[in-house]
């Protein structure tokens, strides 16, 4: 078993190494009733990450219908032209090339959100830095090597990890942020298509996305839930009173 | 026998002890009046087989025991299957919910001496059921085809492995079906889980139920009822099982029914301890998850098997735990059967060992840290001495005198 083990981390050291959060992660508070978002993060999703990784266990028109989205808009803007709506969200990345050309094939997402966590997701697609010693220029500080490119780059801008002001706290009287100079920080240095915080919005709504292809009936789950609760609970009376009643004469 | 001859039960009772059989196993058995909230695990322990069976076969219809369809289909059950998410989640959910009935279950007999004399076959099928139900839920586990199917097949079917000279090495070859886990491990696990183990557990439970309504029903006293009948040859402290504890025990269930659906609608994954995460990533053979933990029900005995430094002793005390069960009803010495009227050593003794036994549960789905290796070991302390130590603090401690009539109840 030991063999095994040492002999794969041998062979593949970076896949058998990789993950595991270096640092604290930042809170993805998931709202999958937000359409809005939900739609936003399908947008970018098909626009930026469908090209390499494939939602193979996802189709179109269960998205279109789960998020809102009219069938025709959706096969307008959202579905790649040689798909059909009710079609598995495959791509045409053979996994040969992708092995050539990142290193590793990139993986398919739809369940991404329920191995890694939203936490986990959030922080990883906003912990991208330069580092000219990787192949792509940016290393990833959630994850070492990532073999990833920084896709979002021209919209999050090249940021940077060195020494930077972090805000530690605000001034209780003028209300003004104070802030303290930390190394091995990470930093916008070129600015992107947009802000830090619409950046951020823009990885939230992704997210929120990939939380929903995780698991699709997840709110449709929860609003059954509360039927059969209510109907366990209902049945609880009779069921009670019956037991009492038979168990009236026994002493 | 029906004595309504001339009707259709009349007819069918000439050919077919129905009637009979009916009477022998619910109208006429004579269940004690004083069951309490430990006497509902066995109807849900039956509950969550059927849930099991049910949830199981609508399954089967869908899934694809194959190395190149299973993860896939498991996904095609949960969003294009009709309702295939909720048969999956309640057969998921159901697993872990059977093996919290059948712990309490097996709590409730160590409480009461429900073991002893002379019910001590209905244990050891009882014990039989449990280990059929441990592979059972171990090859479950397989079939999704998840990064922990495989990896948690892979370190547990490799434990055979260190039974010495060159066995250990064949016989996980065989086990396997190949050199490493693979689609020919899947396809036999399939086989054996939708099959061969079903049918082995639903005839054990046929013989633990037959073997228990022969002897009668224990009690929180451990008192025989028998002794104590009125005119009519009916025991005092009885009550008929059907209609009191159908009645009863519905009650139990709907309790029951409520806990699993909280955790089907709104906890699936039980934060992990009922659907791991790394398991929605498909099977890869080169990949190693960091952390391999087996589902929380193994967790005890896993924990025991890390806390030993050796691997060989490691493996050999964690055969010994399960197999140290079989012979509980010979290391109790003790005079009376209920922990009420048991010793001080006892008294102290069981609770002891619960906690022990969830503290492992707990430890063996954790990483090997330094304090988690130490706590199971003082664990498997506990566990070994509760057991090895029982035919000395039963036999010496001094009990107390047990009442002619079962107390409390209704």
């Amino acid at each position: 078993m030991k063999k095994i083990f040492l002999l794969i981390a041998a062979l593949v050291p970076t896949i058998a190494l990789a993950a595991g959060p270096s640092i604290p992660l930042d809170k993805h508070r998931t709202d999958l009733r937000d359409n809005a978002s939900l739609q936003s993060g399908a947008q970018t999703y098909m626009a930026y990450c469908m090209g390499c990784h494939s939602l193979e266990h996802g189709r179109y028109n269960r998205v279109a219908r789960d998020l809102g989205i009219p069938e025709d808009l959706m096969m307008e803007n959202l579905v790649f032209a040689d798909k059909r709506i009710g079609e598995l969200m495959t791509n045409a990345m053979r996994r040969e090339d992708g092995q050539a050309w990142f290193g590793a094939p990139p993986p398919d997402l739809t369940l991404v959100a329920r191995v890694r966590g939203a936490d986990w997701l959030y922080t990883y697609l906003r912990s991208f830095y330069a580092d000219d010693m990787r192949p792509f220029g940016y290393n990833n500080e959630v994850f070492k090597d990532v073999g990833m490119p920084h896709v979002l780059a021209e919209l999050q801008g090249m940021q940077v990890k060195g020494t930077a002001p972090v805000a530690v706290g605000v001034d209780s009287l003028t209300g003004i942020a104070i802030t303290e100079e930390r190394d091995d920080v990470l930093y916008v240095a070129k600015a992107g298509t947009l802000s830090t915080a619409e950046y951020d919005r823009l990885v939230f709504d992704l997210v929120n996305f990939l939380v929903y292809m995780g698991e699709p009936i997840a709110l449709e789950r929860q609003r059954l839930g509360i039927w059969v609760l209510l109907f366990l609970a209902f049945f609880f009376i009779p069921v009670y009173l019956l037991n009492k009643e038979y168990w009236r004469d026994v002493k | 026998m029906s004595n309504q001859k001339n009707t259709l039960m009349g007819w069918i009772d000439d050919r077919l002890p129905v009637t009979q059989a009916y009477e022998k196993h619910m109208s006429k058995y004579y269940a004690p009046k004083n069951f309490n909230f430990w006497y509902f695990f066995g109807v849900l322990s039956m509950l969550m087989l059927v849930n099991q069976i049910l949830s199981g076969i609508w399954l089967t219809m869908n899934y694809v025991p194959s190395v190149e369809g299973a993860f896939a289909s498991v996904e095609y059950i949960m969003r294009d299957v009709e309702w295939g998410w909720l048969i999956r989640y309640m057969h998921s959910t159901g697993a872990s919910f059977f093996f919290i009935a059948v712990y309490l279950h097996m709590m409730r007999a160590l409480l009461y001496g429900s073991y002893q004399k002379p019910r001590e076959l209905i244990w050891i099928f009882g014990m039989l059921i449990y280990l059929a139900l441990m592979a059972e839920a171990f090859m479950g586990y397989v079939l999704p085809w998840g990064q922990m199917s495989y990896w948690g097949a892979q370190v547990i079917i490799s434990l055979f492995g260190v039974i010495p000279f060159g066995l250990g090495d064949a016989l996980v070859e065989w086990v396997r079906g190949d050199y490493l886990i693979s689609g020919a491990t899947l396809n036999r696990f399939f086989a054996l889980h939708v099959i061969a183990l079903p049918l082995v557990i639903v005839m054990l439970v046929v013989l633990h139920l037959l073997a228990l309504h022969e002897v009668g029903s224990n009690n929180p006293d451990g008192i025989d009822i028998k002794k104590l009948v009125d005119e009519n040859g009916k025991p005092l402290d009885g009550v008929p099982f059907h209609p009191y504890y159908t009645v009863h025990d519905l009650v139990g269930i709907v309790v029951f029914l409520m806990a699993f659906s909280v955790v089907l609608f709104f906890f699936p994954e039980a934060n992990g301890f009922f659907l791991e995460a790394p398991n929605f990533e498909p099977a890869n053979g080169l990949k190693t998850p960091e952390h391999i933990a087996p589902v929380w029900y193994f967790g005890a005995f896993y924990a025991i098997l890390r806390a030993v430094p050796d691997k060989l002793m490691g493996v050999v005390a964690m055969g010994g735990a399960i197999a140290i069960l079989f012979v509980l009803p010979w290391l109790d010495r003790s005079p009376v059967r209920s922990w009420r009227y048991k010793g001080m050593i006892s008294k102290i003794f069981l609770p002891v060992f619960a906690v022990a036994f969830v503290l492992l549960t707990w430890l063996g789905t954790q990483p090997a840290t330094e304090i988690n290796t130490f706590l199971s070991r003082v664990g498997s302390v506990i566990y070994f001495g509760f057991f090895l130590l029982m035919p000395f603090y039963t036999r010496m401690e001094k009990t107390k005198p047990v009442p002619e009539r079962v107390t409390g109840g209704h």
